[in-house]
């Protein structure tokens, strides 16, 4: 292989990923005057952000004023179960309502509050309404806005081209290597920076909520470069996916259906949330229907336990289909056509009327929606500067889904497209200053492009072997029934066991065709990334020996004190396994962690974290 | 449901190809993108096909299913008799890539070429405030997941081939949505009339009949911008005002939409 005569692109900074924070990331590091291109998977807009549904949130205070950023701090600290990293917290929260006006000022038009400014609606673990949203296709906004702001700035879009591996001048990042998805051809990018925006590996597992894209990719090849992951074990289960028909089993339903009003209803017709109020929360959730039903008119009333946590909702789902008392096709009853009127769902919630009409021929104006847990989120990822986005290799940045920090071991909804602005702007700024301070531009050492292309040739190039999809439909069956929602220590270990062979069999398979737009070929690079994200997740489940938030072990359960003051930090071993280490939390300023544990009638008294500052 | 379908697939690339015939298993609540994939796991590997929500939101898995363009994703196949085959191929508008993709790349070069959003200043307070019946027009507009199923059945851009003189429905819905945005302040009147050629549609509203997102492509982007050209450049009574103020035309984005079909030249 002559590397001299492989197509090679120059810039300073490399965007992987053009979901919102690829684009956000790519904005702000072309407006601090760096060459930057994006690269991504998909054509552009069609990026995994399309999917969000419900809202951004951010403290703008419009719908309640009430509201600011150390309530939204509390909740997703609360949310987090306190193992979220303090600062990233605190940026998020007095960040992202600029992030969301700056997205008004481009262009995105959301719904409004009767005196014309952004609405805001409930959501689950928020203490006010705090997400700015469009209907139930916020997502698509967010990413039409930022796509269409972003092409009239001078970045370079390298669309439908997969990223393959990463480059190296000693410790610090060269650039990345890839391939045309049209052609198969191959491709090298020489780059000082590197942005990972690559989102989570949803696609191990059966049901989930994700995209074919979710494959890990950016997990892998920060892995691979040697840069730390954290809180891989915290994999969100959304307790809303459809479970009926079985072809769109895991497609995501918003939890904007209960911020509107909707409710949980077990085949009894019992509101059952009620049952599985966590002590942490029950100062702040109504305790009987009564209560609920004179929420939020009445200031005394506390809120539904419907909206409570994702983590809390999804266990309870689980609990009430394994007692007998599910829907006819195994998940619960989300009901929101007895609570408000047709046009006010169809006007709220279009696309979800359209989607049940359409996939599960239900009227959700007329009838309840059947609903289970599926797939949904990595809280986990790349570990980061809170401030920068860096990892510990010197030009490799993350943000988004595709780095640790945030939200600790569980994600509140809405939290996550406010995290792709807030942080993508942070790791672009961070990559320019970055740049700005080379001395002198990273050349990659010899063989490392050759033995990138040699890999992802070898599965096109060899006689025979097995087929990619299939094996894929074994990694999700593997992970659905041993790194579900629930897990134990048994099944872990024979998960990891399990994956070993599976590994080994995946560098092997085969793909039929030629190069030019070949799925299998596809399927059987992005399986490599998927099977090295199963195995740091399952790894690091074992690892954690208690139940919090997202990640429930039957063997011990409930919180563990030690345990609350450690985050795991996994690398790649010298025998390419996963080591896991675990990684003292560090102290945050005082004031922060008085906010975090003050009860709100202190906080909102102005008796705890009146000293904070504002800025960030 | 349950037992086999047939799908008859096109195959082959730039240079020709074929149909192919794929019996494979299917179950209640399908859709044909699901059969599709079934196919491509476990007869075709290679099988080339764009698709990522499978939930009707990222317009990817746009193709043409027994003649009509439409997201496969959103397609049941109990929507055809049971026996019969079902016939899938590329979208025709755009040249073939492999199998059922196309080269969609035009559609994002025209992107490029409309005026981007300009907001006027902000109240005193830093606050943009819009109502929401003012915003609800443009926010039917941007329910777009650009799919270009509205491109591919146009007959400007289909049959006549006149790519060079027509951006097309989706963006003429881009905009319409621009230019009825209550903060934008930018003039796309004169581009509307000639480089993106409004008046070449002829209100066939086939676009609009394709739409899976059910916008109102042709009564209410194209037409209200008809009608805007034909007020600036073609109303005697505007064109005198505009020439006693010294330029071409008025504030025309600030004139009342009627919704009524427009005599607009075809």
């Amino acid at each position: 292989m002559d590397v001299s005569e492989i197509q090679t692109f120059e810039h300073d900074v490399l965007v992987i990923g053009a979901g919102g924070a690829g684009l956000r990331a790519a904005i702000e590091a072309k407006a601090q005057g760096m060459d930057t291109a994006v690269v991504c998977k998909s054509l552009l807009g069609k990026a995994h952000t399309v999917m969000a549904e419900g809202g951004m949130a951010a403290a703008l205070g419009n719908a309640d004023r009430r509201d600011n950023w150390k309530i939204h701090f509390r909740d997703t600290m609360r949310g987090g179960k306190f193992l979220n990293q303090w600062r990233m917290a605190e940026l998020h929260a007095k960040l992202a309502p600029a992030r969301v006006r700056e997205l008004e000022e481009w262009g995105a038009v959301f719904d409004r509050t009767p005196d014309g400014l952004i609405a805001q609606r409930n959501f689950g673990g928020h203490r006010y309404p705090r997400l700015a949203h469009v209907g139930d296709r916020t997502g698509l906004e967010m990413i039409r806005t930022l796509q269409d702001y972003a092409v009239h700035q001078g970045i370079t879009f390298h669309m439908e081209c997969t990223a393959l591996g990463l480059l190296k001048d000693g410790e610090r990042i060269a650039g990345a290597c890839g391939y045309w998805r049209e052609t198969g051809r191959l491709v090298v990018f020489r780059t000082k920076a590197v942005i990972l925006a690559t989102g989570g590996a949803g696609k191990a597992w059966r049901v989930t909520s994700n995209s074919w894209e979710y494959t890990g990719d950016g997990f892998a090849m920060a892995y691979e470069a040697g840069a730390e992951l954290m809180d891989m074990e915290f994999t969100q289960f959304h307790p809303t996916g459809m479970v009926w028909p079985p072809s769109v089993r895991g497609t995501l339903v918003t939890e904007g259906v209960r911020g509107e009003g909707g409710v949980l209803l077990n085949s009894r017709g019992e509101r059952f949330m009620f049952r599985y109020i966590p002590e942490r929360f029950a100062a702040e959730t109504a305790a009987t229907i009564e209560e609920a039903e004179r929420w939020p008119d009445d200031p005394q009333a506390r809120r539904p336990p419907e909206l409570l946590t994702r983590d809390v909702v999804a266990r309870a789902i689980r609990a009430e289909v394994k007692e007998g008392r599910g829907s006819p096709h195994g998940g619960v009853f989300l009901d929101i056509a007895s609570r408000r009127p047709a046009d006010y769902i169809r006007r709220k919630l279009p696309s979800m009327y359209h989607q049940f009409k359409e996939l599960a021929e239900v009227d959700i104006t007329r009838q309840p929606m059947e609903v289970g847990p599926t797939l949904h989120y990595f809280m986990g990822g790349v570990r980061v500067d809170p401030d920068t986005q860096m990892s510990n290799v010197p030009g490799l940045f993350a943000c988004g889904e595709c780095a640790a920090g945030l939200h600790g071991a569980n994600r509140l909804g809405g939290n996550s497209l406010s995290d792709l602005l807030v942080f993508g702007a942070l790791a672009g700024s961070g990559a320019a200053a970055y740049v700005r301070g080379l001395a002198a531009t990273p050349k990659p050492e010899p063989g490392q492009i050759e033995a990138i292309f040699r890999q992802a040739t070898s599965y096109l190039n060899r006689e025979s072997g097995e087929n990619p999809y299939l094996l894929h439909e074994e990694l999700q069956d593997l992970m659905q029934s041993l790194v579900g929602i629930v897990r134990t220590g048994e099944e872990l270990a024979q998960a990891i066991e399990r994956l070993q062979e599976l590994k080994q069999r995946a560098r092997n398979v085969k793909a039929h065709g030629s190069s030019q737009y070949n799925p299998g070929w596809h399927q059987a690079i992005s399986l490599q990334s998927l099977v090295t994200s199963a195995e740091i997740v399952a790894c690091a489940a074992l690892a954690r020996e208690e139940s919090r938030g997202a990640h429930t072990r039957l063997d011990f359960e409930g919180e563990r004190e030690e345990w609350g003051k450690v985050n795991l930090v996994v690398r790649r071993g010298a025998d390419g396994r996963p080591q896991i280490a675990r990684v003292e939390r560090p102290r945050p300023p005082r004031y922060l962690e008085e906010i975090a544990h003050a009860t709100i009638e202190d906080l909102e008294a102005g008796r705890v974290g009146a000293d904070a500052p504002d800025e960030v | 449901m349950g037992g086999e379908r047939t799908l008859r697939i096109w195959r082959g690339d730039a240079s020709g190809g074929q149909f192919v015939s794929y019996r494979t298993p299917v179950e209640e609540g399908m859709v044909v993108l699901d059969a599709i994939l079934r196919i491509q796991a476990e007869q075709a590997n290679d099988l080339a096909v764009r698709w990522n929500c499978k939930a009707g939101k990222c317009g990817s898995c746009s193709m043409e299913i027994e003649g009509r363009p439409r997201l496969a994703c959103m397609t049941r196949l109990n929507l055809y008799p049971p026996e019969a085959a079902i016939t899938v191929q590329p979208l025709k508008a755009f040249p073939v890539i492999k199998d059922l993709v196309t080269d969609v790349s035009w559609n994002y070069e025209q992107n490029r070429r409309i005026p981007p959003f300009q907001p006027g200043a902000r109240d005193p307070d830093g606050q943009y405030r819009m109502a929401q019946c003012d915003v609800d027009r443009v926010q039917e507009f941007r329910k777009c997941i650009e799919c270009f199923l509205c491109q591919d059945v146009c007959h400007i851009l289909r049959d006549r081939e006149r790519k060079d003189a027509f951006v097309g429905p989706r963006f003429m819905v881009r905009l319409a949505s621009l230019e009825m945005h209550p903060l934008d302040v930018a003039d796309r009147l004169p581009l509307i009339k000639e480089a993106f050629g409004v008046g070449l549609c002829n209100i066939t509203r086939c676009c609009t009949e394709v739409c899976p997102e059910h916008i109102q492509i042709t009564d209410n982007a194209i037409i209200p911008l008809k009608e805007r050209v034909v007020d600036r450049y073609y109303d005697p009574i505007q064109r005198l005002l505009g020439w006693l103020r010294g330029r071409r035309g008025g504030t025309a984005r600030k004139l009342p939409m009627s919704q009524g079909p427009a005599s607009a030249p075809a």
